[in-house]
C-alpha cells in the first residue's frame, strides 16, 4: 500500500468531528438543535461533497470538463427511486387489497402497483425500464451499472475519436441535454415530469419516524464520502495519478510514453460517473423527490462551479467548495439572508443569489485560481516555513526557453 | 540483436498537407546501435519525419518497417508505436512540470502501460534504484524530490533525455537535444547521446553543425522532403548540392 496524502488523516478527523457534532445535536438521538430538515440538508450536502470529489478527479486531475457528472448522479437516483417508489406502492396497493374475499393474483397486484405508479400519465403497464424495479439487489446495482455503462459508451466514443477541451464540454452537455429530455417524455416510463416522489419514505422502516430516518442516511452520506475520499485520494497518489495529471497537461506527450490515454480518459471518466451514481442514490431519499430537471445541463455546470470556487485538483478543495457553496446557496434562497434595501430597489437574495454566484466564481477564477482550499496552502505554508531552508534561488529557465524558441 | 542490419525501415514515403509535400519520397534505415544525424534547413521536414516514424502523422503513400518482425507502423496509434520501442525527445523541453523529476522518470520507466496495471502499481526495489541511476547519469541526482518546472532549461533537456532512458526504447529520435544549452551543458549531452548509441539507435536532429560534428557519426541531409545527401560529415559538408542549399546560407 503506498502511502496516502496527508491530508487524508486531517480530513477523516474533521469530517469525523462533524458527524460527532451533528449527531449530537440532532433530534433522533441528541439535544433536537439540528431540526431534521436541516439535517437532511446536511446529508444532501455530503452527498454534493462526494459528487464535487468525482468532479474533481475527472475534471481537476484529468482535465476533462464534464458537464453531465449530475445526469450520473441523477442516474443514481432514479434507480434507487424505482425501488423505493415500486416496493412503498407494493405495500400500499396490498394493504388495500387484502380486504378482498379473494386474495390478489401476483398480475392483479402487478397491474395495480402499475396504475398507482403510472396513473399520472395516464398509464398502467410497467415500461422495459422498471424491470427490475421489484428487486433491491438488482437495483442497487443499477445504480452502479446505468451510470457506468452510459459513461462507458459515450466516453469510448468521444475519447477514441479525439475530442477534447471545449469541444468534449460541449458534447458531454449534449449527452446530458438529450439524458434529461428522455426522461422528461411520458412514453419513457419514468413518469415525465412528475418524477418519482415520496424517496423519502424507505420500505421497511416506514414506521421510523423521518428523524431516525435522517440521520440514518446523514451517517450513511458521511460514510460514503470519507470512503470516496480515501479511494480517490489513493487513485490520484501514486503513478495513477501522475499519468492522469500528465494527460491533463499535455496528453501528446503521454502518448508518446506509450501509454494509452484514451484507456485512461474512460477509465476515469467511467470510474466517477459510477461514484456520482452511488452519491445520487444516497441523496435522493434525502430530499424525497426526484425529476428531470435536476439532470439538466445546469446541475452539472454548478457542480464545475463548486470544484472552481473550492479549488480543483486538490480533492479537499473539491469537498469545501461543494459544502460551502450549497450551504451558502440554502441559506440566500431559503430566506435566510437578509435582504438589502438600497432605497431605490430592494435586493431580494432570492433573485440575486445566482448573480451573486455568478460574479463570485469570475473573480475567484480570475484572482484565485487555487479556490477556497488555497486558503489551506497559506496555513501550510507559514507552519512549515521554517522546516525549508533558503530558497533555491531565482529559475533562469523561462528566459532560456525563451532564447531558444528565436 | 539477432542478424538484423536494420531496425527502422522508411521507404518512399510521401505527405502532403493542404498541396505542400512536405516529405516526398524520403527513404532511410538505421540498423540498432546506431548514431545519426538528420540536418537540414527549415522545412526541410526533419520534424514530419519524426512524426512519421512515432505516428502522429500518416503518410499518403510508402512503407515505415519496423525491428526483427518487419511490423508496418502506419496506422498504429502513438502509444502503440512508444511501447514497441521508439521514444521521441521534443524539440522544446516537455516534461510534467508540476511533477517531481522522480514522478516524471517513474512515469517513463519501462512498464505495463494499462491503465489497471498501472492504478496497482508499486515501484519495486530494483525499480527505485533505476531511477536513481538515471538521474545520476543525467546529472540530476539530487534533484529528485524538486518539481521539474523549476530546473533550468538544460536541465529540462536532461531530464526529457532521462525519461527516454527510462522508457528504454531500441530507437530514440532526438529533436534539436542542444538547443539553449550552454557550452558545457553541450558537451555532456554529446557524451550522453554517444554513450547510448553504444546499445540503441539513435536519431538526432539538429541545426548546429558544430553540434554534428563533435557527434561524429553518419548523417543524411534533407531537403524538400527527401534525402539530398547521406555519408560522414566530411563528405556531406564537401558536396555541392548540400553547400548550395543549405550550408552556403
Amino acid at each position: 500500500m503506498r502511502a496516502l496524502p496527508s491530508s487524508v488523516p486531517w480530513f477523516l478527523g474533521i469530517l469525523g468531528l462533524v458527524v460527532l457534532a451533528v449527531t449530537v445535536m440532532s433530534e433522533a438521538v441528541g439535544t433536537g438543535l439540528i431540526s431534521t430538515s436541516f439535517l437532511k440538508v446536511l446529508g444532501m450536502t455530503l452527498c454534493f461533497c462526494l459528487a464535487a470529489l468525482a468532479m474533481d478527479v475527472v475534471w481537476g486531475y484529468c482535465g476533462i470538463l464534464s458537464l453531465g457528472h449530475m445526469a450520473f448522479f441523477g442516474l443514481g437516483g432514479y434507480a434507487i427511486g424505482m425501488w423505493l417508489m415500486y416496493a412503498r406502492t407494493e405495500i400500499i396497493v396490498a394493504a388495500n387489497l387484502a380486504g378482498r374475499a379473494i386474495p390478489p393474483t401476483e398480475a392483479e397486484l402487478r397491474d395495480a402497483i402499475g396504475s398507482q405508479i403510472f396513473g399520472v400519465v395516464g398509464a398502467s403497464d410497467f415500461p422495459w425500464v422498471w424491470g427490475f424495479a421489484h428487486s433491491l439487489p438488482l437495483q442497487l446495482a443499477m445504480v452502479v451499472v446505468v451510470p457506468g455503462l452510459i459513461a462507458l459508451v459515450f466516453g469510448w466514443l468521444a475519447f477514441r475519436s479525439r475530442v477534447t477541451g471545449v469541444y468534449l464540454s460541449i458534447l458531454t452537455q449534449a449527452m446530458t441535454l438529450a439524458l434529461s429530455l428522455w426522461f422528461f417524455q411520458n412514453d419513457s416510463g419514468l413518469r415525465g415530469n412528475n418524477g418519482l416522489s415520496g424517496l423519502q419514505n424507505i420500505p421497511g422502516f416506514l414506521d421510523a419516524p423521518q428523524a431516525a430516518v435522517a440521520l440514518a442516511f446523514f451517517l450513511a452520506s458521511a460514510l460514503a464520502l470519507a470512503l470516496g475520499y480515501v479511494f480517490f485520494a489513493w487513485v490520484v497518489s501514486g503513478k495513477m495519478g501522475s499519468v492522469i495529471r500528465a494527460i491533463r497537461d499535455d496528453e501528446a506527450r503521454v502518448r508518446f510514453l506509450g501509454y494509452p490515454v484514451e484507456g485512461f480518459k474512460l477509465f476515469v471518466f467511467t470510474l466517477t460517473a459510477i461514484v456520482a451514481g452511488i452519491a445520487g442514490a444516497l441523496y435522493y431519499p434525502q430530499a424525497g423527490i426526484i425529476n428531470p430537471g435536476e439532470m439538466a445541463p445546469i446541475a452539472s455546470i454548478y457542480l464545475a462551479v463548486w470544484v472552481a470556487i473550492g479549488g480543483r485538483g486538490r480533492l479537499y478543495g473539491a469537498v469545501i467548495g461543494a459544502a460551502f457553496v450549497s450551504l451558502v446557496s440554502t441559506w440566500f434562497t431559503g430566506g435566510g439572508a437578509p435582504d438589502i434595501d438600497l432605497g431605490f430597489y430592494r435586493v431580494d437574495w432570492v433573485d440575486w443569489w445566482l448573480v451573486l454566484l455568478g460574479v463570485s466564481f469570475v473573480l475567484v477564477t480570475i484572482f484565485a485560481p487555487k479556490g477556497l482550499g488555497g486558503l489551506v496552502d497559506l496555513w501550510t505554508e507559514r507552519r512549515g516555513r521554517d522546516r525549508h531552508g533558503a530558497d533555491l534561488g531565482p529559475d533562469q529557465g523561462a528566459l532560456r526557453e525563451r532564447e531558444a524558441g528565436e | 540483436m539477432s542478424g538484423s542490419t536494420r531496425l527502422l525501415e522508411v521507404s518512399g514515403v510521401s505527405v502532403t498537407f493542404d498541396g505542400f509535400r512536405a516529405i516526398n519520397n524520403l527513404s532511410f534505415a538505421i540498423g540498432p546501435a546506431e548514431m545519426r544525424a538528420v540536418i537540414g534547413p527549415n522545412g526541410a521536414g526533419k520534424t514530419t519525419f519524426m512524426d512519421i516514424v512515432t505516428g502522429k502523422t500518416r503518410p499518403d503513400t510508402g512503407r515505415v518497417i519496423w525491428g526483427d518482425e518487419n511490423i508496418s507502423l502506419i496506422g498504429m496509434s502513438e502509444a502503440r508505436i512508444a511501447r514497441a520501442g521508439i521514444g521521441r525527445k521534443f524539440q522544446r523541453p516537455t516534461v510534467f512540470e508540476e511533477q517531481s523529476v522522480r514522478d516524471n522518470l517513474t512515469m517513463a520507466l519501462k512498464a505495463d502501460r494499462g491503465p489497471f496495471k498501472v492504478l496497482f502499481w508499486k515501484p519495486s526495489a530494483e525499480e527505485r534504484a533505476k531511477v536513481e541511476d538515471i538521474a545520476d547519469t543525467i546529472g540530476l541526482a539530487g534533484q529528485l524530490d524538486r518539481t521539474s518546472g523549476e530546473l533550468s532549461h538544460g536541465q529540462k533537456q536532461w531530464l526529457e533525455i532521462g525519461m527516454l532512458l527510462a522508457q528504454d526504447p531500441q530507437l530514440l529520435l532526438v529533436d534539436e537535444p542542444a538547443a539553449g544549452m550552454t557550452p558545457a551543458e553541450r558537451e555532456h549531452t554529446t557524451d550522453l547521446l554517444k554513450s547510448l548509441a553504444k546499445h540503441h539507435a539513435v536519431v538526432v536532429v539538429e541545426h548546429d553543425m558544430e553540434f554534428v560534428r563533435r557527434l561524429d557519426c553518419k548523417v543524411t541531409v534533407l531537403h524538400e522532403g527527401s534525402v539530398l545527401a547521406e555519408g560522414s560529415i566530411d563528405h556531406v559538408t564537401k558536396n555541392q548540392e548540400v553547400i548550395d542549399v543549405y550550408l552556403g546560407r
